[in-house]
């Protein structure tokens, strides 16, 4: 790790600015190289007290290299940071903390097995007489908690949350230390309509107490509901700096990758959809009071819809043999089919892209080919000696098949870009002949570009007879790519709708349905409750 | 691209491999007989049973488990490698046979019980194995009446002492199993699918695997290099015993983790092993010959182990950041050029 810059020249400005200057953080042509790659490249940036500040780029432009810069993990090659007019060059992330510098990060930093109370005051807890002050943790919890609506005991442990639920708590977390500056990394990845709308108001709150938010974020459409200013970055160099009223997302697009883009969803009405290629009836998930019943065509791509808790994933989970379920048939081009484990699923050619592809779909510190391969090593086997060639070449053709970006099929996955690992788990998935794909959250937390490629490729899927099933968060995405979409509801189906009955309302109705009646049930946490 | 390979596997074994050489440079200075050809017999002699235990050690380390009653094992198993040796009905012949595989066969059991106890019930291999170091060390007990067993064929007993050029036989043996080993781990399925468990064992069960299978399969490995041990071991002493194998266990461990294996597994190879092995015999013997006595060697041997993990963790940094270079694949420069003008 390289030193941070000497902070002589800090003195001499401190003793200049009694005035506090308009922005609270600047960047002056600040550059930061990692071995082969130029990640920022002289980037001056202001960021001004108390506004929102959203930073735009697609993946590898330079928005988290900014923000680890703020945070303390890496120092600038060259050029410097100014906190208040004063150098600021953190050594450590807890420097950046006390500077006031605070990041919610887009993977949690929280500790599983303690309380959410203990999770929230980590760094201090209270104390009375060298011993925890529980009683009062608890209340001052309760406090934080309360702050961003998260109705949840501070009691609970951290494990038993849903991953919206973590996301607000990590919000939490930040809140509860003073900061003048709040990093928000994709915060509402996993968040459901009426939760983001929950944080807006809780950045809005957060901004009336003169606290300045950097906001990263995929979706476009959120940068104007919540930013006063966006910055435009790409590969390393800031485009372009406006404030919301003059931008437009084609604008923005444009910028991002620096030409049109086009039409964003490239529904092709042309592709027919066949004979039924999947049944399930009667499919209740372990843990859960309803059962789901629904079919699947060739050709056909179904969206699955529903808030975050609406029992989509587990359905999808229990179907494909990943979780235990209480009750289900599955039919395979009419065949009921058993299917027990994972391992049956795939043999029947159906398979499963988890939401989680760092944690359960790939294997980052394996090469690609053994990643690809990994799903039909009789393919490249004889006698389960592995034919090192035929790997390869079969993962290159994939590789060029679906561009995936990467020097060589010999390159370790975790150094792929988030758009090039989500293809290469779809790699693996075409590489074993799977007919039916279940896409969990698809292009969650993939940029604008590579999300663009990964719904031509399943057009290109569906039009070769293959059954695809996507469960996304993101209704516009689900509406421009399905023929036909299914609404979960508080773990009931509660819509059925062909792609002429498409709207956001209708869905977000359907969505809805089974949690305006009463409370939802337990076991379904996560999910909003009414009004 | 085969340039890089060969400089990337120089990197990862070179440093384990330096520090041999280094370490047997320093000794052949500071005593003159270590260099001497009876004197590298001795060592290669002495390497090669913890070598064939670190080999199965390495296949259970990189599934992110341990084996603690390889020792206790190789007891059990050479008490029944030499109950049939020495029985007097069979032939010479048939009985060194019969030996080989009653013992190697013992080994596996203890594998096998090891594994799917494991993967049935969801132990940590630590627990279960530390279970069956009692089990089998007391079964040995048992069986044997705790009474040395002794006067084997004498074919049998020459072979732990003949050499090839100055090279043991049962060096040899060690060598062969450490290679076949490695082709296990890097030119089959199995292999494959040991490295892959390691690192996410839950992603392979998501592509259509069944992990315990693997991980039985590896303990019950581990067993039979155990049971083959106790065979090498019974031909170099010339004898069975119940209290053989005391804290094998832990030489086996420290051999694998000296030779680069990560404890939580995943990561590792049979070369490394070999090498680890290596490294603890020659810095045992060459402390004898400085005139070390016994405690202080076992002092210095426990601080190598510590120091050679730490020196480890800086070089796989150091193999983190120059592979980092590779990172965001910018558009334009990779595949398919449809990157910004």
């Amino acid at each position: 790790m390289r030193s941070p810059p000497p902070l002589r020249a800090g003195k001499q400005l401190g003793a200049l600015g009694n005035a506090s200057p308009p922005d609270i953080i600047e960047f002056q042509g600040t550059t930061k190289r990692f071995p082969g790659v130029l990640a920022l490249d002289r980037v001056d940036l202001a960021i001004r007290r108390g506004e929102v500040h959203v930073l735009v780029g697609q993946n590898g432009a330079g928005k988290s290299t900014l923000v680890k810069l703020l945070c303390g993990l890496f120092a600038p090659d060259q050029g410097r940071i100014l906190l208040e007019g004063e150098p600021y060059a953190p050594r450590s992330t807890l420097a950046a903390i006390r500077a006031g510098i605070r990041v919610v990060f887009q993977e949690f930093n929280l500790l599983p097995y303690l309380t959410v109370a203990e999770n929230i005051f980590f760094q201090r807890l209270p104390r009375r007489a060298g011993l925890v002050d529980f009683g009062r943790l608890f209340r001052d919890a309760e406090a934080m908690l309360d702050q961003v609506g998260l109705e949840i005991s501070p009691r609970a442990r951290v494990e038993t949350l849903g991953v919206a639920q973590m996301q607000l708590l990590e919000i939490a977390k930040a809140l509860s230390t003073q900061s003048k500056v709040l990093i928000l990394d994709e915060p509402t990845a996993t968040l459901t309509p009426p939760e983001i709308h929950r944080l807006f108001e809780i950045i809005a709150r957060l901004k009336a107490r003169g606290v300045t938010i950097v906001y990263i974020s995929h979706r476009l459409q959120e940068v104007f509901d919540v930013g006063d200013r966006i910055t435009v970055l790409r590969n390393g160099r800031r485009v372009e700096t406006l404030s919301a009223g003059d931008a437009s997302i084609p604008r923005i697009v444009k910028l991002m990758v620096g030409k049109e883009m086009g039409e964003e969803y490239p529904f092709q009405p042309g592709i027919q959809v066949g004979a039924e290629i999947l049944r399930v009836e009667d499919l209740r998930p372990r843990g859960r009071q309803h059962a789901v019943s629904f079919a699947l065509h060739r050709g056909e791509l179904l969206g699955v819809a529903g808030l975050v808790g609406s029992g989509r994933t587990e359905a999808m989970r229990a179907l494909f043999g990943a979780d235990a379920r209480e009750s289900g048939r599955i039919y395979r081009n009419g065949q009921e089919v058993p299917i027990r484990r994972p391992r049956d699923a795939v043999q029947r050619g159906i398979c499963l892209l988890t939401e989680d592809r760092k944690a359960q779909g790939l294997i980052l510190a394996m090469p690609c080919y053994a990643n690809v391969t990994i799903t039909n090593l009789g393919r490249v086997s004889r006698a389960g000696l592995l034919d090192g060639g035929a790997e390869r070449t079969a993962t290159q053709e994939l590789v060029d098949e679906l561009h995936i970006q990467t020097p060589s099929v010999e390159q370790l996955v975790g150094n792929l870009s988030g758009g090039n690992q989500q293809k290469t788990v779809i790699a693996k998935w075409l590489f074993r002949r799977s007919e039916v794909l279940i896409f969990d959250e698809p292009t969650r937390g993939i940029d604008v570009g590579a999300r663009f490629e990964i719904y031509q490729l399943l057009w290109r899927l569906a039009a070769a007879g293959k059954g695809i099933l996507i469960v996304s968060s993101d209704l516009p995405e689900l509406m421009g790519i399905c023929h036909r979409i299914l609404v979960f509801s508080n773990g009931r189906i509660t819509g059925d709708l062909p792609r002429d009955q498409f709207s956001q309302e209708r869905i977000l109705a359907c969505a809805y349905h089974e949690y305006v009646q009463g409370r939802p049930r337990a076991g379904s946490s996560g999910a909003p409750a009414p009004g | 691209m085969r340039a890089k390979r060969i400089l990337y596997l120089l990197l990862r074994e070179a440093g384990i491999g330096l520090a041999l050489v280094l370490l047997a440079l320093v000794f052949a200075a500071a005593a003159p007989r270590f260099a001497s050809v009876a004197n590298v017999t001795n060592i290669l002699t002495q390497i090669s049973i913890n070598t064939v235990i670190a080999v199965g050690m390495t296949f259970v380390i990189l599934l992110g488990g341990i084996d603690l009653s390889v020792g206790s094992v190789l007891a059990l198993a050479t008490i029944v490698g030499g109950l049939i040796i020495t029985s007097e009905t069979l032939s010479p012949g048939v009985a060194i046979l019969l030996s080989v595989a009653g013992s190697t066969l013992v080994g596996s059991l203890c594998g096998l019980f090891n594994g799917v106890v494991c993967e049935r019930w969801k132990i940590h291999s630590f627990i279960v194995t530390l279970g069956m170091l009692n089990i089998a060390r007391g079964a040995a007990l048992q069986i044997s009446n705790s009474r040395t067993i002794f006067s084997f064929p004498d074919s049998f007993n020459e072979v732990g002492a003949a050499t090839i050029f100055g090279v043991p036989i049962i060096f040899l043996m060690a060598l062969g199993i450490v290679l076949a080993g490695r082709f296990i781990l890097n030119r089959t399925v199995f292999g494959r699918l040991i490295y892959a468990i390691g690192n996410n064992e839950e992603a392979v069960r998501l592509s259509g695997h069944a992990p315990s299978l693997y991980k039985v399969a590896a303990f019950t490995l581990c067993g039979g290099m155990v049971g083959l041990a106790a065979i090498m071991y019974m031909m170099r002493l010339n004898i069975a015993s119940p209290i053989l194998g005391v804290g094998f266990e832990l030489n086996a461990i420290a051999a694998v983790v000296i030779g680069g294996t990560s404890m939580s597994g995943g990561k590792g190879s049979m070369m490394g092993t070999l090498l680890g092995a290596s490294i603890m015999g020659v810095l045992s013997n060459g402390l004898l010959l400085l005139g070390m006595g016994d405690f202080a060697r076992q002092m210095v041997t426990g601080l190598i182990i510590v120091v050679a993990v730490i020196i480890d963790k800086y070089r796989a940094q150091a193999l983190m950041r120059s592979s980092f270079q590779l990172e965001p694949v910018r558009p334009g420069e990779g595949k398919g050029d449809r990157g910004s003008p």
